[in-house]
């Protein structure tokens, strides 16, 4: 059974910290939970399901987040889901959650996700002991920066991709923040810029990175009979898929693919549309080279394209697939997982009170998370 | 009283049963891979049952050490402090001749010299008594 445009986003908060020195994670998602729920015009008291995951300190846990969360915020969920595929993880839930509202094992559903990547998240790139698959890579000096060079090394390799078209994207990210008053960096940036930062990990220099900071945000999400008493027009959710690849590069089936081109494949199937019939997409940009291949898995650029595709202006405000209208993980908000602000940007993006850049009355917002070094990802189609 | 700060260490490979035979056979410079007693396909890292076909017990196979260099990035900086005295280093992953793919070290190779595909050669890194790591090393000219 398929509840494509049965469950509804009614509310939608992202934090407007960005730095949040001397705050647990807890408090700003708690923040955010509140915030979501007094825009859909609901309180915590309605609230019967519950989907969080944090997978280090600097998210506030790690360790039964889907039981700590709902203590903090004095709740008993039953229904609830911790899926950890990191930054796709909250749309994962997300669609997972519509689920359960369709089969009625829950009526509200709270999307939450915080962290202070900023101010309390040192340890994103320490490692647990080194057993099992992680013997194999631990050694070498893995660092989250290196993992997705390695996929930008061989996407230029295979394809001919410059640097200045990953930057391209950043470009864009950056001038789509210009007037969102939250993002963390909104003032003029050009390629040049982009390729003078910091080497990183060749190729992806400083600004093909995202920013680092301590925030959150949340959704609430309901079936079609609550929907109708709601503060605000409901968003509907149209379609969703998810896709789980591999954990670690070296095990990857491809460097240029991730597992993108099955989850949008699978959520424009459910919610029958093109990727012509997309009129905005929220891309996941941890790096550039996320966003970049995005683009090509879920079908907006031919394989191999998405560099050009990127320097084309195709994902402009305008362009044939505008990306990113809040300024993205690129240039506004990035505390460590940011899958759950592609999903509020889609909605504020249906609502028409985007804080960057507004397009001029969009139907229908694609939301894609990837969690992880491009291990697995979430796709959900939002529609009005 | 001050927070610890803890000594930044390497992650040490924790030895268990299975990755046993490969640890030892570096310890000698030799690279043990996975071959499936089924569909013949090679495999790394190592489990008790073939990704491919899922048969059971793989056997263990020495590699021929012939890899291509499928791609790599020149760390420049890492807030890993374990790692911050060896930039730059080349975090990579070669293609080994049998088929698997495994994470490496590029060494022993000019840093302007590194191409994706380049065909490589696995060599192994001392970095204790009791422990060698295999590595990558351009393989030179043929």
């Amino acid at each position: 059974m398929s509840w494509s445009g049965e469950v509804a986003i009614v509310g939608a908060f992202e934090s407007p910290r960005r730095k949040a020195p001397g705050m647990h994670p807890f408090e700003i998602q708690a923040e955010c939970v509140l915030g979501a729920l007094d825009d859909a015009g609901l309180s915590l008291g309605e609230v019967d399901g519950f989907c969080t995951s944090a997978s280090s300190a600097g998210e506030g846990g790690g360790w039964m987040d889907v039981c700590e969360v709902p203590e903090y915020l004095g709740i008993e969920p039953t229904f609830v889901d911790g899926t950890d595929t990191g930054g796709a993880a909250p749309i994962a839930q997300a669609g997972h959650a519509a689920s359960a509202i369709a089969a009625g094992q829950a009526e509200v559903v709270v999307v939450s996700s915080a962290g202070c990547a900023y101010s309390g998240g040192g340890d994103f790139d320490t490692l647990p002991p080194a057993w099992g698959p992680l013997a194999y890579e631990a050694p070498y000096g893995f660092t989250t920066v290196a993992a997705y060079a390695l996929a930008a090394q061989r996407h230029m390799c295979e394809f001919g991709t410059t640097s200045e078209q990953l930057a391209a994207i950043a470009v864009q990210c950056r001038s789509n923040a210009a007037g969102n008053p939250d993002a963390r960096y909104r003032e003029a940036m050009t390629v040049d810029d982009v390729l003078a930062s910091p080497m990183i990990a060749e190729p992806l220099h400083r600004n093909d990175c995202c920013v680092v900071t301590d925030s959150g945000g949340a959704v609430v999400l309901v079936g079609k009979d609550r929907a109708r008493d709601v503060r605000k027009d409901p968003v509907w959710l149209l379609g969703f898929g998810e896709a789980v690849g591999q954990m670690r590069m070296s095990q990857m089936r491809s460097f240029t693919e991730t597992p993108g081109a099955v989850s949008g494949a699978r959520a424009m199937a459910m919610a029958g549309v093109e990727p012509s019939g997309i009129d905005c997409a929220q891309l996941y940009d941890s790096f550039t080279i996320t966003a970049l291949l995005a683009l090509e898995d879920l079908g907006f650029c031919a394989r191999g394209e998405g560099g050009a595709f990127a320097e084309s202006g195709a994902i402009a405000p305008g362009g044939s697939v505008p990306i990113n209208t809040d300024g993205g993980g690129l240039s506004s908000n990035h505390p460590g997982r940011r899958g759950v602000f592609a999903l509020i940007e889609g909605v504020r993006q249906l609502r028409g009170d985007g804080p960057g850049v507004q397009l001029s009355d969009p139907r229908t917002a694609l939301c894609h998370g990837c969690g992880g070094q491009l291990s697995a990802t979430a796709t959900m189609i939002l529609g009005v | 009283m001050a927070s610890e700060v803890r000594e930044a260490t390497k992650p040490v490979p924790l030895e268990d049963d299975l990755s046993r035979p490969f640890r030892e056979a570096a310890l000698e410079g030799g690279l043990l891979i996975q071959r499936c007693r089924s569909c013949g396909s090679h495999q790394f890292y190592p489990r008790r049952h073939c990704v491919t076909c899922f048969a059971r017990d793989p056997q263990w196979v020495e590699a021929s050490g012939a890899a291509r260099l499928h791609t790599f990035s020149v760390v420049r900086r890492t807030a890993d402090r374990a790692f911050a005295d060896d930039v730059p280093y080349v975090f990579a992953v070669v293609e080994l001749a049998e088929g698997p793919r495994m994470t490496v070290n590029v060494v022993d190779t000019p840093l302007d010299e590194l191409r994706c595909d380049m065909p490589m050669r696995i060599v192994f890194s001392r970095q204790a008594d009791d422990l060698v790591l295999p590595n990558a090393a351009a393989a030179g000219p043929s």
